[in-house]
């Protein structure tokens, strides 16, 4: 990993290795023996876009079920399987993606690969613990139903993606999470594990001949394609529309969105640095120093760009006690009209492109964040010469582009916006 | 999975569990003639450095009735000094560095992640703000709305949290850690500039620091580096004694409720007062650990296979101690029920698994998978910087010594099946705890 970070002495990309299996399953590696330990990431499409419109949270359920039980062990059994040998293994759903995470003392690396096999392929999903994780997701639901930034999430999410996948529940609904059936698991599994979207990643103290070997041990008997439903392109609706979620608390919690650029869009980079400059940038943003610093509207303040597989959106979020919510807010839009009518200065320019190539290095410092990094750019389509490629893209973007880029991103300004509290006059 | 636990009030510390404890080369401690405290951890694999510095203060020495006053002045120190008036984040940034601050209990500190080459440029600007600090009320009065925001982010919009505020409050009737770490509100309110600054002025001191760089560094090049920067400031008098007032023996057992209309799904907690790593007997918070991990440390555990597989009477459910504490602190049951089981059930079967617990014998398999976990958690740390960093410095903070780390995995090694059952035996006493619940509003009568 040592030269790994170091791009500006040699390739980042010159030591990732692509490692081919015998069976033709690739991974990406960082061979690292300092710590020994190894991590694995990995994912395949089909997330809870997958889900039936009826029937949300099943992706979220299946991942949630692939460590209670597989093969010979039931759930109990495989827990204690991975806790005697403090094997790290969990699984996860996003709206596009089913996710798996292992982390492993070097020394148990196979019976690592091994109980990540019989959870990918022999996931037994009995009765009991089915129900278990079942009421697990419910209870997590119930939690959220009266916090106030979840409620601006579900909120915004059901305007922004009115009638597509995205608008609906990741971990599912109250009213329909028993209705998920152990066919709609099988189905899922059955449509989405399959080695066409498989995206992988390896970092720590293991060579590419034995990953190569448990590559095959782990994926090798998964079909080649997936059968997924298509999910339609989109884009956020409903701009210009606030809506006014009544809660009884004394701060208002305000989500805000527009379209944003896609990470596969050539100008995705321009966006970035623009969207640093608006409040991406954590403590040195236009919105940190506007609604915090100076009046003091707010502890938590940002913006980001989210891109989905088929959307892509400009988002962001604060929280101000309810009788200046509304000056939250009118600061937050005036500051990105001016941004988009004016576009960031010379110097600001200048300084998110710093911290942006400067800072690229702090997201390979742990072998997790290096395999999280390094599926994320496989899922995106890119190739392991970005790595070096991505700061002088950073580096390329001119004064002229990042005004242009930042009209396109912010239009006319306007917004979705969804608030949780009693905010006054808003 | 598991729904997250409801915390106690941590939010503004490193959630940190008690372990974990080796880098990637010797690990060196030194002080220089100030006072100020060195301690390097080598992690040559990136060249990146985790830059932090810790002072030996936090919210539990706020002076009576400024509560908050540690976690205000945290918040300032990003306001700028003489040699930097508007602050150096923009600074930090630019050299592609990650800044940030938090308080706690015990210790507040302040870390920048940054390239090893700017490693200088970071100590320049920390030793900086260690004794340069410049307020205005201009800054201080918008800067104070901006932490009551975040009160009220945290905790005045969530009544999970506001129980949790009360729980603690009553397990700590008497030492601070029973007022949280932000403050409370009505006394945020009257904080200004002079609290802060007199508050800044007793703290801020070469010889109440410790200073921890992890990364792509040595030991002796850190030490250079740190004499050309914290070295130059001049040694002040002792740093102040901490006095707090210790709790008394817990003789009653207390049940706290909060019942409000935003509560869907009831949960339940109980904290045991009990000792930290700095106060207790030796071996005796090691004990405390594993018979935590046993207790509730994921799937295999006794309370998860007695409360959530067997009996169904939670649908989640851990343990925690908070081990990392100057004074004696706490060890804390969560769990959330199924529907159709009420709290007090939930709370019987939590009895009855602790007296199961205290007369029969712990399983050498259980015993031993706990200890597996906790030691190899010590070598999972070994692959973050920035997290051992944090070990190091609340062990530090709080009056561990980093042999005292390094020991730490033999020393849970050799916890036996009769020490734990005698922690639990000692310290999982009802009359020690406070009991919370967390209901709806309709069942509140």
């Amino acid at each position: 990993m040592r030269a790994f970070a170091e791009a500006a002495l040699s390739s980042r990309a010159g030591r990732v290795q692509r490692v081919f299996s015998p069976g033709g399953i690739e991974a990406w590696l960082v061979e690292e023996h300092t710590v020994p330990l190894v991590a694995l990431e990995f994912s395949i499409n089909g997330g809870a876009s997958q889900d039936a419109p009826s029937r949300p949270g099943t992706a979220t359920l299946l991942a949630g079920l692939l460590d209670e039980g597989a093969g010979p062990h039931d759930a109990e059994a495989f827990h204690r399987a991975l806790d005697d040998k403090a094997i790290h293994l969990s699984f996860s759903a996003d709206r596009d993606h089913i996710s798996g995470h292992l982390q492993t003392l070097e020394r148990n690396t196979e019976a690592a690969f091994d109980l990540l096999r019989l959870a990918l392929n022999e996931g037994r999903f009995d009765p009991k613990p089915t129900e278990r994780v079942r009421e697990q997701m419910v209870a997590t639901l119930k939690r959220d139903l009266n916090d106030p930034e979840a409620m601006a999430n579900r909120a915004f999410r059901a305007a922004a993606f009115p009638d597509h996948p995205y608008g609906r529940a990741v971990r599912g609904e109250l009213a329909t999470l028993p209705s998920i059936t152990r066919a709609d698991l099988d189905d899922l599994r059955k449509r989405a594990f399959a080695r066409a979207t498989l995206k992988i990643a390896a970092v720590g103290a293991i060579d590419a001949a034995t990953l190569a070997r448990l590559l095959d041990e782990v994926f090798g008997a998964w079909p080649e394609l997936p059968e997924l439903v298509t999910v339609p392109a989109t884009s956020v609706a409903n701009l210009g529309t606030r809506r006014v979620i009544e809660l009884d608390v004394p701060q208002t919690t305000i989500r805000f969105g527009r379209p944003g650029i896609h990470r596969r869009d050539p100008e995705f980079i321009p966006a970035m640095v623009v969207n640093y400059i608006l409040g991406g940038g954590g403590l040195t943003t236009r919105l940190f120093h506007e609604v915090r610093e100076k009046r003091g509207l707010a502890y938590s303040v940002y913006s980001q760009i989210q891109s989905f597989e088929r959307a892509a959106m400009l988002a962001g979020s604060t929280s101000t006690k309810n009788e200046r919510a509304a000056e939250s807010l009118a600061v937050i839009e005036s500051e990105i009209k001016l941004l988009a009518s004016q576009g960031p200065s010379e110097a600001e320019l200048d300084k998110a492109k710093k911290y942006l190539t400067g800072s690229y290095a702090l997201s390979f410092d742990t072998s997790t964040k290096i395999a999280a990094q390094l599926v994320h750019l496989q899922q995106q389509g890119f190739d392991l010469s970005y790595l070096d490629e991505r700061n002088k893209l950073v580096e390329a973007v001119t004064l002229a582009e990042a005004k242009r880029v930042g009209e396109r991103l912010f239009g006319d300004g306007a917004l979705l916006v969804t608030a949780v509290g009693r905010p006054a006059g808003m | 999975m598991q729904p997250g636990p409801f915390l106690p009030e941590n939010t503004l510390t490193p959630s940190a569990p008690a372990g974990g404890r080796q880098g990637t080369g010797p690990i060196t401690h030194s002080t220089l003639e100030n006072g100020l405290q060195i301690v390097v951890i080598p992690d040559h694999r990136t060249p990146v450095v985790t830059h932090m510095v810790w002072y030996q203060n936090g919210s539990a020495d706020d002076p009576p009735g400024k509560s908050g006053i540690a976690h205000f002045l945290e918040h300032l120190m990003f306001k700028g000094t003489k040699a930097h008036p508007k602050g150096f984040s923009d600074l930090v940034a630019e050299l592609g560095g990650q800044e940030n601050a938090f308080t706690a209990y015990d210790y507040t500190a302040y870390f920048q992640r940054v390239a090893k080459e700017h490693l200088a440029t970071m100590m320049g600007f920390e030793a900086d703000r260690m004794t340069g600090l410049i307020l205005t009320d201009d800054i201080v009065t918008p800067e104070r709305d901006v932490v009551l925001e975040e009160r009220r982010m945290r905790t005045d919009t969530d009544p999970a949290q506001q129980l949790n505020e009360a729980v603690q409050a009553s397990l700590f009737p008497h030492h601070p850690y029973g007022t949280p770490v932000i403050g409370w509100g009505h006394e945020i309110e009257t904080l200004d500039r002079s609290d802060a600054l007199t508050y800044y002025e007793r703290f801020y001191t070469p010889a109440n620091a410790i200073l921890i760089v992890a990364g792509d560094v040595d030991a002796a090049e850190v030490e250079r580096l740190a004499r050309e920067t914290y070295g130059r400031i001049p040694a002040r008098e002792k740093p102040p004694r901490r006095f707090r007032p210790q709790e008394p023996e817990p003789r009653a057992h207390r049940l706290v409720t909060l019942a409000d209309a935003k509560v869907e799904q009831p949960a339940h907690e109980r904290v045991f007062l009990v000792p930290s790593y700095t106060t207790a007997a030796p071996g005796e918070a090691e004990a405390l650990e594993v018979l935590t991990h046993l207790l509730g440390g994921g799937h295999t555990s006794l309370l998860y296979r007695e409360l959530v597989v067997e009996r169904r009477l939670a649908v989640a459910v851990g343990a925690y101690y908070m081990g990392t504490s100057l004074d004696a602190t706490r060890l804390w049951i969560y769990a959330m029920p199924t529907p159709g089981t009420s709290l007090e059930q939930l709370d019987e079967a939590l009895d009855v698994v602790f007296a199961h617990l205290v007369e029969h014998a712990i399983d050498q398999a259980d015993l031993q998978r706990a200890r597996t976990r906790l030691v190899a958690d010590a070598i999972y740390a070994r692959d973050n910087q920035a997290s051992l960093a944090r070990w190091y410095g609340a062990s530090l903070a709080t009056g561990l010594t980093i042999e005292d780390i390094a020991l730490w995995p033999e020393r849970i090694e050799a916890v036996t099946a009769e020490d734990a059952q005698k922690a639990a035996r000692k310290w999982l006493d009802k009359r020690r705890a406070v009991t919370g619940f967390l209901l709806p509003e309709a069942v509140a009568a």
